[in-house]
């Protein structure tokens, strides 16, 4: 599903990624763990482009995303992406935050199609063999309300729709990086991309987040999971790649990665956090 | 004080039997009118310069167009307002053969200059926005513009209404000048009423009080309209 070949980003001088390779399939959860500063970010971050790659390559569903003329925009849709502050969108509603992008997309499509068949229109005009329209099958009204129903139904998901009219800042850090999930989600997207969901949080609202998270896991949600909770990483991942100084040192199943690391940094790591 | 009395009913006499009542009504309109304005405009074409200046630098446009921005910055912030309206009314329009009152000539003048000031305002706004917000609009897929448009502006906006409040409350006093051009504000309609009869004391004095009048009104406006924004710090 997505083929990272030799991925390297430098800030000026100092390289943060040395090159990475690996290959993520549907269906997987790949957790990312690591010391700070070992580039497990900016590797995520580099997934959807959030951070422009130096060079290398990153194939989604066989396109190469760090095309320039790849649509980035498009793309980024199919991969929704957790942050660990949550960025929701302080001058909008709960409800708000979620609808805002199905709506603008919905909307944004039906102009286009409209568009579309005004031209269609003018050249039926000039032409004996008529084409057929483009077919519309919504309206404004109706792109809202679906957005709307759907996000009242993820809100419902998650025990939030007496939310849905609050503003952000009268929530809980845990309530907020649910709907931060839920907003991503709205988007019906491929890929899920958290990074440190849960490290801004106060511990007794990390279980509520992660409980999310697993839940997703377990729909089939293909996911990568940059975090510190390793309890989490092993119980939820199907992989664990553990990265250092910005290369993957060591890539394999939980079991293993926790059990018998291979490589002495991870065991030196991992003996420290656990 | 009897002097003093005796100045007050010449004011008065002036002030309502020779018609004075209506060059100040005239005046404040022209004054009210040109600060607003002059702030509508400026923030339009403030904020515009704002985002130009924020947008990240990747090709040649954007570069040239930010050196735009920071010249015509430059530019208005470095010469008194006295200056622009006399260079816009004596030489740049004549020079282009274009004839328009001077209250327009003034609009537009203060205008050009509030957008200079609104311009550097609303660009420490946008920066004081948390970045966050511009990263989630655009990992959910919206583009630069819209994500700017709809998130980072208003709130942008939300955190500047006090210094944009600062520099209504300047562009009422800085009207006092448009009469260099031949604008006729409140200085004009009672430097008329005191050269009537050349008693001055009394109509500065009253010009003084309405403008002192006219800012407060614009500063309880201002405090009001940031009242009502706040709403979406705190609501449940």
């Amino acid at each position: 599903m997505i083929d990272v070949i030799n991925l390297r980003k430098a800030y000026g001088s100092t390289e943060v990624l040395k090159g990475i390779t690996t290959t993520i399939r549907q269906g997987e959860k790949i957790a990312i763990i690591g010391p700070s500063g070992s580039g497990k970010s900016t590797f995520l971050r580099c997934l959807n482009r959030m951070e422009e790659p130096t060079s290398g390559s990153i194939l989604f569903e066989g396109r190469d995303i760090t095309d320039r003329k790849a649509d980035i925009d498009e793309h980024r849709r199919q991969m929704g992406m957790v942050f660990q502050h949550f960025n929701l969108f302080n001058n909008k509603t709960v409800l708000e935050n979620i609808m805002l992008a199905p709506v603008y997309l919905g909307l944004r499509d039906l102009r286009r199609l409209k568009r579309r068949n005004r031209l269609v229109r003018l050249r039926n005009l000039f032409h004996g063999e008529k084409l057929p329209l483009h077919p519309i099958e919504t309206s404004k009204a109706r792109i809202r309300e679906e957005a709307r129903e759907n996000a009242l139904r993820l809100l419902k998901r998650i025990g939030l729709e007496d939310k849905a009219n609050a503003y952000p800042s009268t929530l809980s850090g845990g309530q907020k990086q649910r709907i931060a999930i839920v907003r991503a989600l709205a988007m019906n997207p491929k890929v899920m991309l958290f990074d440190e969901p849960t490290s801004a949080l106060d511990p007794e609202m990390v279980g509520e987040v992660l409980d999310l998270i697993r839940q997703l896991a377990d729909e089939g949600m293909t996911m990568v999971i940059v975090t510190h909770e390793m309890g989490f990483a092993r119980e939820v991942a199907t992989r664990v790649l553990f990265m250092d100084g910005g290369n993957i040192l060591e890539d394999d199943t939980p079991e293993r990665i926790f059990t018998n690391p291979r490589h002495p940094r991870t065991r030196e790591f991992l003996s420290k956090v656990l | 004080m009897g002097n003093f009395d005796k100045k007050l009913e010449r004011f008065w006499e002036v002030f309502i039997e020779h018609g004075g009542y209506v060059k100040v009504l005239t005046g404040l309109q022209n004054t009210v009118w040109i600060a607003v304005a002059g702030l509508a405009i400026g923030i339009l074409i403030g904020t515009l310069i704002a985002v130009v200046r924020v947008m990240p630098k990747t090709n040649r446009l954007t570069k040239s167009l930010e050196g735009l921005c920071v010249f015509y910055v430059g530019l208005f912030r470095g010469t008194p307002i006295v200056v622009q309206l006399l260079v816009a009314y004596y030489v740049a329009l004549p020079l282009m053969g274009i004839n328009i009152p001077a209250l327009q000539v003034c609009v537009i003048v203060f205008g050009l200059n509030s957008a200079a000031y609104v311009s550097e305002i609303m660009r420490s706004g946008i920066l004081s926005v948390d970045p966050g917000q511009m990263e989630a609009g655009r990992a959910l897929g919206l583009n630069y513009r819209v994500t700017m448009m709809k998130i980072v502006i208003p709130q942008a906006v939300k955190n500047i209404v006090p210094t944009l409040g600062n520099e209504f409350i300047s562009l009422i006093k800085e009207t006092s000048v448009v009469s260099f051009v031949g604008a006729a504000d409140l200085y004009v309609a009672f430097n008329y009423i005191g050269s009537n009869n050349y008693e001055f004391m009394v109509p500065y004095l009253v010009m003084a009080l309405i403008y002192i009048v006219l800012v407060a009104v614009a500063a309880l406006i201002v405090r009001q309209l940031e009242r009502s924004l706040r709403k979406s710090d705190r609501r449940h």
